[in-house]
């Protein structure tokens, strides 16, 4: 790729670092990346916008999204019931004010990626259609087949073409921020195909980097979702917030973890054990419904879900299957081929491609796999972090909506409304800003490039990437899993100390410049091992129960509000494990209550709407 | 556990900074019956040799990254299996039609710059604000364009495209099928600028109906279906001309 920049050798040895000024940098060209670049290019078009990613944008893992965008559409709902459904659905650990404007921007932001050629699809009548899913009361999740994610992303990626003062570097790969006089200037990027170095300056950077959950070994997640900008911001001081909250999807395919949408049970699939029975009915989420009900049964929230998989296991009520090892069945076969290939098509492309399965004819095999990092870089209601100018949106930033579990189809909104609020903002502060000190951030830029050079260039390492790697991964799965125990925690917590310590005799097998993937990918292992150790260490700390954080260990297995009704911030202590402490929660108008669902929830609700009369 | 399998994979490599011409070699790679071409050269990568390189991502046929040649066929590599081929051996080759960037690794900046020039956003016919809310569409019209938005830009058609490698300047079927998306949107109306580009030397009219791109899609898009339609169109287009002092595509 051509680049209008400059070229400056920085030494004899010809290593050199290219310049490019820009006012607002975004990290990350997916969903909430291409929507914030959209949003500075529409409120001032004379901003230079650089959107810098490691893949091509319409490889950004927002493609793998499969449900649906939540927002309010239907007479019969409200912005209230997406209010409380998402801060109960999130255990009380919401930040009230940040979801009331979340719900609130929704239907406006759904209905622009409209404007902007979005298929949704249609009713009869040729309006958008909404379709039910997991622990939202009212049907309100906007879909386009089961391929939400891939058209809102394609959707936003061909957009974003029309505007001229987006200068994407595509395929560049971001090693560090660039931090001076207290605020963030910039970032320090590679050219993956030729292994040289960008210094982007900016006044204002967002990050969009996406989750993390590579770190654990089974989920449904792309490989590129190594929790890059998280890592970042976490080593320029920022808190991951939340980290211990990691979601796991109920209805995943085994061993690959390729993902299942919660819309399969949306659209009226069953879950069953081997007896063939709907076991949910057995976990609080009943009386058993013939049609999809709101709430109940196999629309209940992901963590209940995935928490009851695990109980069946251990009752031995799973299906134990040669290959997959133990499973239970989704069984579609009842909504027929014909709607199965209309509401599902990729769903049944993926059933018999990866699993030689007509779901039309046999009920697929699934169990629970990692899906979402509910926690992020901490970030305040306007998205930005405690460090001045550096904003951090999508699954990379915890600004609060999730809370403790998140609701499936609120991240998908997630990207547009906090992507164009992040992308106004930064927008604005860079216009007030004066230009960096180019020297000095060029200082910096070729530190960083000289600490990342000698990961490549030192020689005499004996460590494996790939099985450092395997052994990360496997710990995450063993200390972090559905269940949690403070033993098992301590072990995982132990193993990355480790493991931190043997990335330092890495060996890499390629020490060349162009396209040099060993070296990147030893980079994102670097930053998998700090997210990684946010993660542990937060969910050690919490001596509670809650949402995706489940113990049964001592006097932990209940909700404590009164000690733990906080966020959990994990901050950076270079060559150590991190720091953890605690900051408080919004409640506006949600009291924590009793997280019920079923008839139960439902029993909750009315006596709430009772006692407000 | 069945008792483990070998499959011998024959990768093509080039190292730029090493070889002067790509050069294969042969890989042999334990298996199980669930395993992708994808997974079998990330065994390699992980356990052989570190510096094999390729693209991939998601692992579900919808990023778009890791199409290869397998077998001399461009194919998805995550959706295409190991025991397909078994006990022959598997090839796998970048792209072809492309400049290779190193082993499995193709120049996408062409493609990238065609995708651009289409105008792959809608043109509002109507422009409408926020506040008036979601434009109304009939199965018919969503019907009309919704097969052509499935592309996920994996430029498999462009390996199988005999027209790519005779010109690389022509538009092709993966970026013509999405103009073709946009023309028949029924909130659009950009169709006339766009036809200038379908009609142009670069155009539609390098294609010969070969069909091979649509063989290959993995999505069923059907580009060479798009661009035979457009082949009409700016036929008709040109013949308009001369009838409509607007011309025709309006």
């Amino acid at each position: 790729m051509a680049l209008a920049a400059a070229k400056f050798a920085l030494s004899e040895k010809g290593l050199g670092v290219e310049i490019y000024k820009a006012d607002v940098v975004i990290v990350g060209g997916g969903g909430a990346g291409l929507r914030a670049a959209i949003a500075v290019a529409e409120s001032d078009p004379s901003l230079k916008i650089a959107l810098v990613s490691k893949v091509y944008p319409m490889r950004s893992h927002t493609v793998a999204a499969e449900g649906g965008a939540a927002g309010v559409k239907r007479e019969d709902d409200s912005l209230d019931y997406h209010f409380h459904d998402t801060v109960g659905g999130g255990d009380w650990l919401c930040e009230q004010d940040v979801v009331e404007y979340f719900v609130e921007q929704a239907p406006i932001e759904l209905t622009r990626l409209e404007h902007w050629g979005c298929p949704w699809t249609r009713t009869a009548d040729g309006h958008v259609n909404v379709r039910p899913f997991g622990g939202m009361k009212i049907m309100r999740t906007w879909f386009a087949a089961d391929k939400s994610g891939f058209h809102i992303l394609h959707t936003l990626f061909q957009t974003s073409i029309k505007y001229p003062s987006i200068k994407r570097f595509d395929e560049y790969f971001c090693i560090d921020l660039l931090e001076e006089d207290g605020r963030c200037q910039g970032v320090v990027a590679i050219e993956m195909g030729t292994g040289e170095f960008t210094m982007i300056e900016g006044k204002t950077v967002i990050l969009a980097t996406g989750g993390a959950g590579r770190v654990f070994r089974e989920s449904t997640l792309g490989g590129i979702v190594t929790g890059d900008g998280m890592a970042l911001a976490f080593r320029h001081g920022v808190a991951l917030r939340d980290m211990e909250f990691m979601q796991y999807h109920p209805t995943c395919m085994p061993i690959t973890g390729l993902l299942f949408t919660e819309a399969c049970r949306g659209e009226g699939g069953y879950l069953v054990n081997k007896d063939g029975y709907r076991f949910l009915q057995d976990y609080g989420l009943g009386p058993l419904q013939d049609k999809p009900k709101n709430k109940y049964m196999e629309l209940g929230p992901r963590d209940r879900l995935s928490q009851a998989f695990w109980h069946e296991q251990q009752k031995g009520r799973t299906i134990e299957h040669p290959v997959f090892g133990s499973v239970v069945h989704l069984d579609l076969r009842h909504l027929g081929e014909a709607y199965l290939r209309e509401r599902l098509p990729l769903i049944y492309e993926m059933a018999e491609t990866f699993m030689g399965i007509d779901p039309a004819k046999e009920p697929i095999p699934v169990r629970p796999g990692i899906h979402y990092t509910m926690g992020g870089v901490k970030v305040d209601g306007k998205c930005e972090t405690s460090l001045s100018g550096l904003y951090a949106i999508g699954e990379c930033a915890s600004v609060g909506i999730h809370g403790a579990n998140r609701l499936g189809s609120n991240s998908l909104t997630e990207l547009v409304v906090f992507g164009k609020l992040a992308g106004d903002e930064a927008a604005k502060k860079a216009q007030s800003l004066p230009p960096g000190n180019s020297p000095s951030l060029l200082k910096q830029a070729q530190e960083a490039e000289q600490r990342v050079l000698a990961l490549k260039t030192k020689t005499g390492g004996t460590e494996r990437m790939s099985t450092l790697r395997k052994e990360m991964v496997k710990s995450m799965e063993d200390g972090c899993g559905i269940y949690r125990l403070e033993e098992t925690m301590q072990k995982t917590c132990d193993k990355l100390g480790e493991l931190r310590e043997r990335f330092k005799n890495i060996n890499l097998d390629d020490k060349t410049s162009v396209w040099n993937t060993d070296w990147l990918y030893a980079i994102e292992l670097d930053y998998q091992l700090d997210v990684a150790q946010s993660m542990a260490h937060s969910a050690i700390s919490r001596k509670e129960s809650r949402g995706a954080h489940q113990r049964l260990d001592g006097a932990y297995t209940e909700r404590d509000d009164v000690n733990y009704l906080k966020h959990s911030e994990a901050y950076y202590v270079p060559g150590s494990a991190p720091r953890i402490g605690y900051g408080d929660v919004k409640i506006t108008k949600s009291p924590p209550a009793a997280r019920a669902y079923g008839a139960a929830g439902e029993k909750a609700d009315q006596e709430r709407n009772a006692s407000h009369v | 556990m069945s008792e483990q399998k070998i499959i011998e994979i024959e990768v093509l490599r080039y190292l730029p900074e090493s070889d002067q011409a790509p050069h294969s070699e042969v890989y042999k790679v334990p298996f199980t019956d669930d395993m992708s071409v994808l997974q079998g050269v990330q065994y390699i990568k992980d356990n052989f040799d570190g510096s094999l390189t390729f693209r991939w991502s998601c692992r579900m046929a919808i990023c778009g990254s890791c199409g290869m040649m397998i077998n001399g066929i461009p194919k998805l590599s995550c959706e295409t299996f190991i025991r397909d081929y078994y006990p022959q051996r598997i090839s796998v080759e970048a792209l072809a039609h492309f400049p290779i960037e190193k082993d499995l690794v193709v120049d996408l900046s062409g493609f990238i710059e065609k995708l651009e020039a289409i105008q792959p956003y809608i043109i509002p016919k109507e422009p409408r604000t926020v506040e008036e809310g979601e434009y109304i569409q009939t199965p018919a019209q969503f019907a009309e364009y919704i097969q052509y938005t499935s592309c996920i830009n994996c430029v498999l058609c462009y390996a199988a495209c005999p027209h790519t490698a005779l010109s690389p300047d022509f538009i092709g079927p993966g970026a013509m099928a999405l103009l073709h998306r946009y023309n028949m949107d029924s909130r659009d109306g950009g169709k006339a600028q766009r036809m200038e580009l379908a009609a142009s030397e670069d155009g539609v009219y390098n294609c010969s109906a070969v069909g091979y791109c649509s063989e290959v899609c993995p999505k069923k898009v059907d580009p060479g279906n798009a661009v035979n339609i457009n082949k009409i169109n700016a036929g008709m287009d040109y013949f308009l001309r001369f009838l409509s002092p607007k011309g025709g595509a309006k």
